[in-house]
């Protein structure tokens, strides 16, 4: 039978009953009984006949359906009933939903996702060791020198190419569009192919083109071909000016390849030959690291196994070339593992946050349903009493969790899109973000944790239900004194796990806000307010005789210092805060010759004489640079005080001379000046300064102070560039305030992230506590009112009651802190100089949360204590 | 009054014990009907009225609660069902007839009774079993 019979069937039922019941009454009135008597006597002969209609619809094999929609009505009618209630349900099964859908989202498309290669799984990263390094230092980038003997030597165990993400071109301007700087990178001619990438158009690079004397060649992102050439179909062929050198691109990469590493490159608009590109000298050393090497496992080869013949043959390399910049060692990670690496721990710990918050969300609901439940005890204790199937009150339970939940999810959907939306914009520095999207996986996982939110909650409530006897509820719905101490039990126990993991995430949250703001308050080393930085680059096809670009930085410069407002400004290849940029090994003359393949490494920056004020940096012993200390005269240095202080020890550096290992260059130190930081969540290095002119750099940061309003500077700044070369496109254009912000994102981020989270925690923590003491209190009316009547003081009644309420928040937080202990120790990764065992924050968790929990028993403590005893009594 | 406190009580037992009595109800009622209906087809009335009667009144049961076991019946195909106008008057009633099959379980559920109800009474007139 179908359902779609139903109302047939229905009819058909009615009738029967009907004529049989009028059969009925007409025999009654047969013998002998008058009209209305034979009704009623046929009536009771009959029994129940709405119950009998519901016991026959029963047999009904489609009634299984009927059944549960009839629940579903009568549970949409009781939720209706309880407006506060359900809302209250709904947004808080909604935050839980919302913050996980969010989360899980993006640690699928970001951290589960196969990479869009071929056989991605075989793909891995190579990079060298420093193992002799005092400081550990894994993870370096690979010289050319080694890198084309690890291909020669491992042909048979993978495939290797090389890649170096850290390039920048100048595309010319051209029919109407702007020059402008975009990040490209350099590559072997088997880089696409090794990875599996085919592209859109045209080709990918072969042997032919990664030649030194090779046509110039280049294949385009997809984002900028259709940004800077709106998608022309008809590209391949044309010729793109990079560095105002031609270059003819062969091909267009799909919109769906990125390459992103630890080392960056998601950012990369031109891709060009490696051996076309760089100087040979570059494509012959072991001593400079500017590569990335990728690997393909043949079949059967492990990485292990890759990793440690390459261990082997960089011992042997560092054995033939023993220059202090050789690495002896080498380590690697699958591709995958490198390009989400840094964010691993960070959205598992985030994700484990939310994790929290949607168990504390259910136990809430769980504690409210089970809270309804007892105030609907006498109800349901009638309706058991009168027939009511356990199963199907039981069943009850469960659908009305149901509803509550997927009215919850389907609001947190909602939030989720909401917060996806938002964390995407906020971290679209971060890796793979564009790997990012609601897809199946995603929805099985919402459809999955809401039915498992469900279930949890509802089974919760109708346990405790279940339990009681229909007997016993009866009679405790008459007698109020000890009424709902069973539930209460319950809920007490539902609280002090949710008061546990409120204690986790806060200890969590607190954490990582200490090493935030820790982070943000760590000295740079100069002063950050109204510094206006912004970098651009000489192309060496019009710049390439060294005077042409010392000319043009002194022009530079002296127009940027003229501006009004302008109150000093200088020039540095790079400032603080912007990253490595480059360190070098050094020895000192006057000291004892250092042992074979060591040497002192020293950070290294080429300044111009005005930059030490420009940027605020303090001159502790000796001089600056002079003007006519360039090009041949440039043989002076100043130093940092940690060098000072690491390299010359009880000794006085000015007048020493420095030597740079394997060459002929010798330098004299005439100063020294303060620490700064070139990453902010990093110590400062020994660093050394050279004049800016006379050691051929081209790319240059001009650094700008001013009084007030450094930002308006930017402008005019543009236009005197404009002025003197309007080829020249400029970029990175930042405050340095701006600058160590966007360092510390990823910082705010987590922890903004997880104290949101603490706090949700906390507030449903704190609404558990309130929600159950007030209920004990109103169970316990007749008690207290008994207990005020014997002559109970009020301050005894307060303190009793609240330190009924108390007790679970205190058990919990006993229970939370070890646990916190143990868990906060997994995200130690993530803080900056602040220990996982941070007393302070500690403290400050169980103050706050001692303080919310009082706050929360205090108003129905004071409500117990205030009971006029005449009224209570009379209750009953 | 009394039988008011009396139906009550009955309420509150059948409660404590609706599963099980049911059951042995159940099965009873199924055979009861069966049975009857091997005189020829009946509707609902017709067979409550000739379980009461046959019985003396013993089985007295308010014959609404027939209905469930009937649709029931007919759902397991031991019965069919049909609109028919009643010999004796104008209207039509549900006639219910036993099938086939109906026939074969009522063969199975007499069997079963029997066993039972000699197995009970030996339990219980063990003097009787050996006379």
């Amino acid at each position: 039978m179908k359902w779609w019979h139903s109302k047939k069937r229905d009819a058909d039922l009615e009738r029967e009953l009907r004529s049989d019941l009028e059969l009925e009454e007409e025999e009654q009135r047969e013998s002998g009984a008058s009209p209305e008597e034979a009704r009623y006597a046929a009536r009771r002969a009959f029994g129940n006949a709405a119950l009998i209609r519901e016991q026959t619809r029963a047999v009904w094999s489609w009634n299984r359906l009927e059944a549960f929609l009839r629940d579903l009505r009568y549970g949409v009618r009781t939720l209706r009933r309880t407006p506060g209630f359900t809302v209250m349900a709904v947004v808080v099964i909604a935050l839980g939903i919302g913050a996980n859908v969010a989360l899980f989202t993006v640690v699928h498309g970001v951290l589960l996702k196969p990479l869009p290669y071929r056989d991605p799984d075989r793909l891995v990263l190579m990079y060298e060791n420093d193992t002799d390094h005092p400081h550990p230092m894994p993870w370096l980038p690979v010289d050319a020198g080694s890198f084309w003997e690890w291909q020669r030597a491992e042909q048979s165990v993978a495939q290797m190419a090389m890649v170096s993400p850290f390039q920048g071109y100048i595309v010319s301007s051209e029919a109407g569009k702007l020059p402008e700087q975009i990040d490209a990178a350099w590559c072997t001619g088997n880089f696409f192919s090794l990875l599996g990438v085919q592209p859109i158009l045209g080709r990918s690079f072969t042997s032919e083109d990664d030649k030194p004397g090779a046509t110039a060649t280049a294949v385009l992102s997809s984002s900028f071909w259709k940004r800077r050439y709106g998608a022309d179909p008809a590209i391949v062929g044309k010729t793109v000016m990079l560095d105002a050198k031609p270059y003819t691109i062969i091909g267009v990469l799909p919109s769906s390849f990125t390459y992103s590493g630890a080392f960056g490159g998601s950012t990369v608009q031109v891709w060009t030959p490696v051996r076309h590109e760089a100087p040979t000298w570059l494509m012959q050393t072991y001593g400079d690291h500017e590569f990335l090497v990728v690997a393909r496992l043949a079949p059967g080869v492990t990485l292990a196994a890759l990793e440690s013949r390459l261990i082997a043959l960089q011992k042997q390399i560092k054995a033939e070339h023993p220059q202090p910049a050789v690495h002896p060692g080498a380590i690697g990670r699958t591709m995958l593992d490198d390009a989400v690496h840094n964010y691993k721990t960070p959205l598992y710990a985030l994700l484990a946050a939310t994790g929290c918050v949607l168990l504390i969300a259910c136990m809430n609901v769980a504690g409210l349903l089970v809270a309804r439940a007892a105030s609907r005890n006498k109800e349901l204790a009638i309706r058991a009493a009168l027939g009511g199937g356990r199963l199907r009150l039981m069943r009850e339970r469960l659908i009305e969790s149901l509803l509550l939940s997927v009215a919850g999810g389907a609001l947190g959907l909602l939030l989720a899109w909401g917060a996806l939306s938002w964390l995407i914009h906020m971290r679209s520095d971060m890796n793979r973000v564009e790997a990012i999207q609601f897809d199946g996986v995603v929805a099985a996982f919402t459809v999955g944790i809401l039915l498992l939110c469900a279930l949890f909650s509802g089974l919760i409530s109708a346990a405790s239900a279940g339990a009681k006897n229909v007997l016993t509820g009866l009679q405790e719905g008459s007698r109020s004194h000890s009424a709902g101490t069973a539930r209460a039990v319950l809920r007490r126990v539902l609280l002090t796990v949710e008061v546990g993991l409120t204690v986790v995430l806060l200890v969590g949250a607190g954490l990582l806000l200490k090493s935030f703001q820790r982070l943000r308050s760590a000295d740079i080393g100069v002063p950050v307010d109204n510094v206006l930085t912004m970098r651009l680059a000489l192309p060496e096809t019009r710049y390439g005789e060294p005077a042409k670009k010392i000319a043009f930085f002194e022009q530079l410069i002296a127009g940027v210092r003229a501006l009004p407002g302008v109150s000093a400004a200088g020039l540095v290849n790079s400032a603080p805060g912007e990253g490595w940029a480059g360190d070098t090994n050094f020895s000192i003359v006057e000291h004892p010759p250092l042992p074979t393949g060591q040497g002192l490494d020293f950070m290294l920056r080429g300044a111009e004489p005005g930059y030490f004020s420009a940027i605020g940096l303090p001159l502790l012993k000796g001089r600056i640079f002079r003007q006519d200390e360039r090009q041949e005269h440039a043989n002076v240095v100043l130093i940092s005080r940690g060098a000072a202080q690491e390299f010359f020890p009880g000794e006085d550096p000015i007048g020493k001379h420095i030597k740079d290992i394997g060459g002929n260059g010798v330098w004299e130190v005439i100063g020294v000046v303060g620490d700064v930081r070139w990453s902010i969540a990093q110590p400062p290095m020994p660093t050394l300064y050279w004049p800016l002119y006379g050691n051929g750099y081209s790319v240059a940061t001009i650094v700008i102070r001013s009084p007030h309003d450094v930002e308006s500077l930017a402008v005019p700044v543009q236009k005197v560039l404009g002025r003197l070369d309007p080829e020249l496109p400029v970029w990175g254009v930042m405050t340095l305030r701006e600058a160590i912000g966007k360092s510390t994102v990823d910082s705010e981020f987590d922890s903004i992230l997880v104290l949101g989270f603490a706090v949700i925690a906390l507030v449903l923590a704190a609404a558990g506590l309130y929600g159950v003491l007030s209920y004990l209190v109103t169970q316990r009316t007749g008690e207290i009112g008994i207990r005020i009547a014997l002559g109970a003081k009020r301050t005894q009644l307060l303190r009793l009651v609240l330190l009924d309420g108390l007790r679970p928040a205190i058990v919990g937080m006993l229970i939370g802190l070890p646990a916190s202990a143990a868990v906060v120790r997994l995200i130690r990764s993530m803080l900056y100089e602040t220990q996982p065992f941070d007393f302070g924050v500690f403290a400050a968790v169980m103050g706050v949360f001692l303080l919310v929990a009082i706050a929360a028993c205090m108003v129905p403590a004071w409500q117990a204590a205030r009971l006029d005893p005449m009224q209570a009594l009379r209750n009953e | 009054m009394s039988s008011m406190t009396k139906q009550k009580e009955t309420k509150r037992a059948q409660a404590k014990q609706a599963q099980q009595r049911s059951a042995v109800l159940q099965g009873t009622l199924d055979m009861l009907i069966l049975r009857t209906l091997l005189y020829g087809p009946a509707h609902g009335h017709q067979i409550g009225k000739h379980i009461q009667r046959t019985t003396n009144d013993f089985l007295q049961m308010q014959h609404g609660s027939l209905y469930p076991a009937l649709h029931r019946l007919e759902e397991r195909g031991w019965v069919s069902a049909k609109w028919e106008t009643a010999p004796d008057k104008n209207r039509e009633f549900k006639y219910y007839r036993l099938t086939d099959e109906g026939k074969k379980q009522l063969v199975v559920e007499e069997s079963q009774w029997k066993q039972m109800a000699e197995a009970v009474a030996r339990v219980m007139w063990p003097a009787a079993e050996e006379s």
